[in-house]
């Protein structure tokens, strides 16, 4: 019976939350197609084994972890290397990864190695026997297609955010594997990875966002949205083009055909006019609030719920009455 | 330095898009098409290379139907030396099968330098550049924000969620390109009326199989329109009661 191969993504020893997405799907996969192992793929420096139950909590039979000093940071030669030696060395249907910015890297690496087919930034997907479909979002979001994967293994990355992890415990084995080529060798080195300073969530991670845009007006203005962002408590705080190319922001907090794509429970844009360029990035939230003085705006032909006002008047009393809720719960 | 820049054809994303009777692709009808946005970022950064160092050309090539030529031209008046068009009627949605092509056209150009978009805004892969790279062994580093050459090596900067890494590679290298590194250039009318003499080779496209394929297309479901439930911070009550009991969402 093939297998399906996730890769369980890392940062600094830890698992990240879309290791548990690939986990996650790689399980749904076996399971839809009659059943077959999960193995899930654990790189990193020594000691990462430890991570490993958390994977057999999601659903991972196996557990493969390849532990060196070098692989303190992600090394995209080595990892590719070592991922496809994996896929060439066991019977597999399909293999997972997530489309975060290390995924991304790695998937179309690995799948190149292979030469085998890729379907990337997928939000849904379905295996039957040697059919496999992926669903993904094209032309910024404007249109879905199906793919159709053939050849095996098939190989998808996940949108994150698009799946739900699920506890299913399994009692994972953990096996060990080397790197497939020396890290030393590795022509591609990050020779720093920087956390940064913010606690806040990341815009891809957050089932919330507060964004702003030109109606704040002056940078130290999105001081408002930062508020919002925190009365509400599990928000992260994106901006759109104008502003992140204004430098109020810095560019990674851009929403939009250029920057980041997202897709939260609940965005509220403060002072956003809605260019079709940062409806590209949000489209997709399910529930849509803006907050703009102009009533013509284009944000208000798809915002669930609008006020028409100023921001400056709106957004602080917002703020205060979520706070008041908060204080009483 | 010889620096080559993959470009695509894609179309405008400002426009409203409809799928074809043969629900797997888009309604040609009217549809306008441009240089993918990171694209423009890339040969910008190729530009600014060989203009620091007073020497070398940038090449772009592009795979299509003679419609990129139209495309490849607009390159040639913002400054590359030449284009070459790998001609294919249809450009497959396979990543694999288009780095094949590209992977062909490449390998003996001896080029210090090859750049792509971090992702094409019409497919929405980002694959590509990437699986260029290992087909031809070459070092890479995607979806960079900035970088420095000197000196037979180079340093970017990648931004992942929340971080950034700064990764150091030896050319030849294979770079995909994210915003925010440089703003692409307009061109002059002395660059497009240079651009209408400068070489456009067309050869055909050494596409590999594509094994993935569109099995359909289709619109997103539209969003329900928009409701303005109040004006000012009066109703903001309102807004949190919808949030809480109707949305469900706080």
């Amino acid at each position: 019976m093939p297998a399906v191969l996730a890769f369980a993504e890392t940062r600094a020893g830890e698992l990240r939350k879309v290791a548990l997405e690939t986990v996650t799907a790689a399980r749904q996969a076996a399971d839809s197609s009659g059943g077959g192992e999960v193995h899930a793929m654990l790189i990193g420096p020594p000691g990462v084994a430890a991570r490993a139950e958390v994977l057999g909590r999601h659903g991972a039979d196996a557990v493969i972890v390849v532990e060196h000093p070098a692989l303190a940071r992600y090394n995209p030669e080595t990892f590719a290397a070592t991922v496809a030696e994996r896929f060439r060395s066991g019977d597999y249907r399909a293999g997972f990864f997530s489309a975060s910015a290390e995924g991304r890297d790695l998937a179309p690496r690995v799948a190149a190695k292979l030469g085998v087919s890729l379907a990337s930034d997928v939000t849904g997907f379905e295996v039957h026997g040697d059919s496999v479909t992926a669903r993904h979002p094209a032309y910024t979001g404007k249109v879905v297609v199906t793919l159709r994967l053939t050849g095996t293994p098939a190989l998808l990355s996940l949108r994150p955010g698009s799946i739900t992890p699920v506890e299913q415990p399994r009692p994972a084995r953990v096996e060990t594997a080397e790197p497939a080529i020396d890290p030393a060798t590795a022509r591609v080195i990050v020779t720093e990875l920087s956390q940064r300073a913010s606690t806040r969530l990341d815009l891809g991670e957050a089932s919330i966002i507060v964004s702003g845009g030109r109606g704040l007006r002056a940078a130290e203005n999105f001081k408002l949205v930062e508020d919002l962002a925190e009365a509400i408590g599990n928000a992260a705080v994106g901006a759109t083009r104008a502003v992140t190319d204004d430098g109020w922001r810095p560019a990674t907090d851009q929403i939009g055909q250029t920057g980041r794509l997202v897709s939260p429970d609940l965005y509220i844009a403060v002072g956003i006019s809605g260019a079709i360029q940062h409806l590209a990035g949000m489209r997709t939230a399910k529930t849509i609030v803006a907050i703009n003085k102009d009533k013509d705006a284009p944000i208000f032909k798809i915002a669930d719920y609008g006020i028409v006002g100023d921001l400056f008047e709106v957004v602080p009393r917002l703020t205060e009455e979520i706070r008041k809720i908060r204080h009483d719960h | 330095m010889k620096i080559a820049v993959c470009i695509k054809r894609v179309p405008d994303m400002e426009m409203r898009f409809a799928i074809a009777g043969d629900r797997k692709s888009l309604d040609q009808a009217g549809l306008k098409f441009e240089m993918g946005d990171f694209d423009g970022y890339a040969l910008e950064v190729g530009l600014q290379q060989v203009e620091k160092r007073g020497s070398g050309e940038v090449i772009i090539i592009s795979v299509g139907p003679d419609g990129v030529q139209e495309t490849l031209r607009k390159g040639l008046a913002m400054g590359a030396a030449r284009a070459v068009q790998l001609k294919a009627e249809e450009v497959p949605f396979d990543g694999l099968a288009i780095a094949q092509a590209l992977a062909a056209e490449l390998k003996d150009g001896a080029y210090d330098l090859i750049l792509f978009g971090r992702v094409a805004t019409d497919t929405a892969n980002g694959a590509v550049g990437p699986m260029t790279a290992e087909l031809l062994n070459l070092p890479c580093v995607t979806a960079i924000s900035q970088l420095e050459i000197g000196d037979g090596r180079g340093t970017a900067r990648r931004d992942l969620e929340g971080a950034s890494e700064t990764v150091q590679f030896p050319l030849p290298a294979v770079l995909t390109i994210d915003e925010g590194i440089a703003r692409p250039r307009l061109a002059s009318l002395k660059g497009i009326m240079a651009a209408k003499k400068k070489p456009l080779e067309v050869k055909p496209a050494q596409l590999g199989t594509a094994r993935l394929v569109v099995e359909s297309m289709a619109l997103p479901p539209d969003r329900p329109p928009g409701r303005i439930i109040g004006e000012g911070a009066d109703a903001v009550p309102e807004l949190l009661r919808l949030l809480q009991t109707e949305a469900k969402v706080l």
